[in-house]
């Protein structure tokens, strides 16, 4: 039991050892680091710029969205309206209750359908085991865009057409990248722990419940935040399927106030704003994790 | 596909008779033994017997419908469906208004190599010590991890006559005139400069982990031998990056094709800034052109197979190999 966590613990390490590389290497004369800051800076305020703008707006009356420009100050820094406003008729309570719910089934389908996987792939011997493993990295090549006119259909013919349940299927079903975190990290784990188990008469259902899974406990990390930000932010999936109003997400909601809101830049704003902010705060609080489970899932 | 399936039902045909014919009698050592490895052999298709059902239900199965719908002029409604051959092909590749959306994508693929270009300049800086580095880091991040709606509504400000690019150029003393989104070529560069915006920041932390992984003593070398800055960029950082630059193309190339999210929210495809996938969504949901939106489906799947065989030709990766 001591070697898998010893692994995964100087796993983590390596990764938080403050920059490797070419740290004593000093960029050379001060105009060339000077040049570096500037374009540090310029990359900084190009980010910024568009998101504070939007923040300003949303805390601007409706006359002073419509007659400030784009950068004026709002005259009163705390108010709020426009944030009740999104609340109450932007239904935005309604969509974070969906999006939640989404979150919550899906990302605890994707774990249990890709450690199951992993571990049915690393730990046994079949035939036709090639075979599996090609479809699913074949799969990883079709782009869930592309399929969607007759990933339509299907979803359809279960009656699952604009109920919470089509996106919940969807994102279980075709994710492939969470797979392969999975089977990446379950080869650090060794065998001997398995067969140590075995011969205390565990079977294969006990060893990947009791030994596996709770050792798998890093790779859960990054396979909910990856899978629980792209959930959060995908839009192309629920606005296929769930049309319905009451059914919206925290992406289809947002995207309905185009309508009502027609040039209420500062009900946008405001909606806006209240979306970006969750993403915000898991961010600071998660950066590390974040880098590391993104880069590892594009890299797969 | 079907192989698999075939070897599901093969494989528990095989456990269930050798179990059923030893639980009567508790069983010999010989059919003990036997049912354990048909237990055993059963096990990680009981595993995978959910995994399976999903990934075959919602990725194969849909793959081959829509080539079979790609054959017929269904419209996603009626029970009927009159096979048609290749006319719906020779449809997408005759009338120019639906091939047309093809080179939209070249907006996009521009802005990917500007997109590389920066993370690749931004990972190589960050890569050295600097003050505020973490800062920088999650600065050039966040983008990526925004939700596409809010992207595009925060441009949709940003682009708006009198918005903040125009008060921005007025400072500079710059009065332009025109709506950003307002003709078709100033439209898609302004799409494709949003596109830029949202994706550098990954591409910056792939090419930004890369680079940290490269073991510092190199650097020491390099440096002891006179190495210049450029030079050590040239010889160490560049060889080190390729499998993550050829990754990094490669979802150029595919994602630029399959652009769907920030032009359907921003312009919803007007002033000619449809792109493919947001033709073919308006092919199937809104003129219920099934057969015709499955083609083209299979012509921008058929695209991307193509190009990611091309680049595993062309790039041997030591990462494929999974079993």
């Amino acid at each position: 039991m001591t070697t898998a966590p010893q692994t995964a613990a100087t796993k983590t390490a390596g990764r938080s050892r403050t920059v490797p590389g070419p740290r004593r290497v000093r960029p050379r004369g001060r105009i060339g680091q000077t040049l570096v800051y500037v374009s540090l800076v310029a990359a900084s305020l190009v980010v910024l710029l568009p998101l504070a703008v939007v923040f300003l707006t949303s805390l601007k009356t409706s006359s002073e969205a419509t007659d400030g420009g784009a950068l004026s100050l709002p005259g009163n820094w705390l108010n709020f309206d426009n944030y009740a406003t999104a609340f109450s008729d932007g239904r935005m309570l309604t969509a974070f209750g969906n999006t939640l719910f989404i979150l919550l089934f899906s990302i605890t389908g994707t774990v249990l359908i890709g450690s199951m996987t992993a571990y049915a792939i690393d730990r046994f011997d079949f035939r036709a085991k090639k075979l599996v493993m090609a479809l699913f990295l074949v799969a990883t090549l079709v782009p869930g865009v592309t399929t969607q006119v007759a990933t339509f259909q299907v979803v359809n013919s279960f009656g699952l057409f604009d109920t919470r349940w089509a996106p919940i299927l969807l994102y279980m079903g075709t994710d492939i990248v969470s797979i392969y975190i999975f089977l990446q990290f379950i080869r650090g784990i060794p065998v001997s722990l398995d067969e140590a188990a075995r011969l205390d008469g565990a079977n294969s259902f006990t060893i990947y419940r009791k030994i596996i899974f709770p050792l798998l406990k890093p790779a859960i990390a990054t396979v909910v935040i990856i899978k629980g930000i792209t959930v959060y932010n995908d839009f192309y999936i629920p606005f296929l399927y769930m049309p319905s109003q009451e059914l919206g997400t925290v992406s289809t909601a947002l995207f309905r106030f185009k309508g009502p809101f027609g040039a209420h830049w500062e009900n946008i704003s405001a909606g806006a704003v209240l979306v970006i902010v969750p993403t915000l705060v898991v961010f600071l609080f998660l950066q590390r994790y974040i880098y590391n489970g993104f880069a590892q899932g594009a890299t797969k | 596909m079907t192989e698999t399936t075939e070897a599901v039902s093969v494989k528990t045909h095989r456990a269930t008779p050798q179990r059923r014919g030893t639980s009567p009698t508790g069983g010999s050592p010989r059919t003990r033994r036997g049912r354990d490895r048909a237990l055993r052999r059963a096990t990680p298709w009981l595993f995978l017997l959910a995994p399976l059902a999903l990934l075959i239900t919602f990725t194969y199965v849909p793959v081959g419908n829509m080539i079979y719908y790609s054959f017929t002029d269904w419209d996603g409604i009626s029970p009927d469906r009159n096979f048609t051959g290749v006319d719906n092909y020779v449809q997408i590749f005759t009338r120019p208004e639906i091939f047309r959306v093809f080179f939209v994508s070249f907006y996009y693929l521009g802005a990917s190599v500007v997109q590389i270009a920066v993370a690749l300049y931004f990972a190589t800086v960050l890569s050295f010590d600097l003050r505020f580095r973490n800062l920088f880091k999650g600065l050039l991040f966040f983008p990526y991890l925004i939700n596409g709606v809010a992207i595009g509504f925060v441009f949709l400000y940003f682009f708006q006559d009198g918005g903040t690019l125009d008060t921005v150029l007025s400072w500079f003393g710059q009065h332009p005139d025109h709506a950003w989104l307002g003709d078709p070529t100033s439209a898609n560069t302004s799409l494709a400069g949003v596109s830029v915006w949202r994706y550098t920041g990954l591409n910056f932390v792939l090419f930004l982990g890369a680079i940290q992984s490269i073991p510092g003593e190199l650097y020491e070398a390099a440096q002891l031998d006179g190495a210049t800055r450029w030079e050590q960029f040239r010889y160490i950082i560049a060889p080190s990056i390729r499998p993550v630059l050829s990754l990094s193309v490669i979802l150029a190339i595919s994602g630029s094709l399959a652009v769907f999210e920030i032009p359907w929210i921003m312009t919803g495809g007007a002033t000619g800034t449809s792109t493919f996938v947001i033709q073919t969504v308006k092919l199937a949901f809104q003129f219920n052109k099934t057969g015709l939106a499955s083609a083209a489906a299979v012509v921008l799947l058929l695209i991307i197979l193509l190009i990611t065989w091309i680049q595993r030709r062309l790039v041997p990766d030591e990462k494929v190999d999974l079993v």
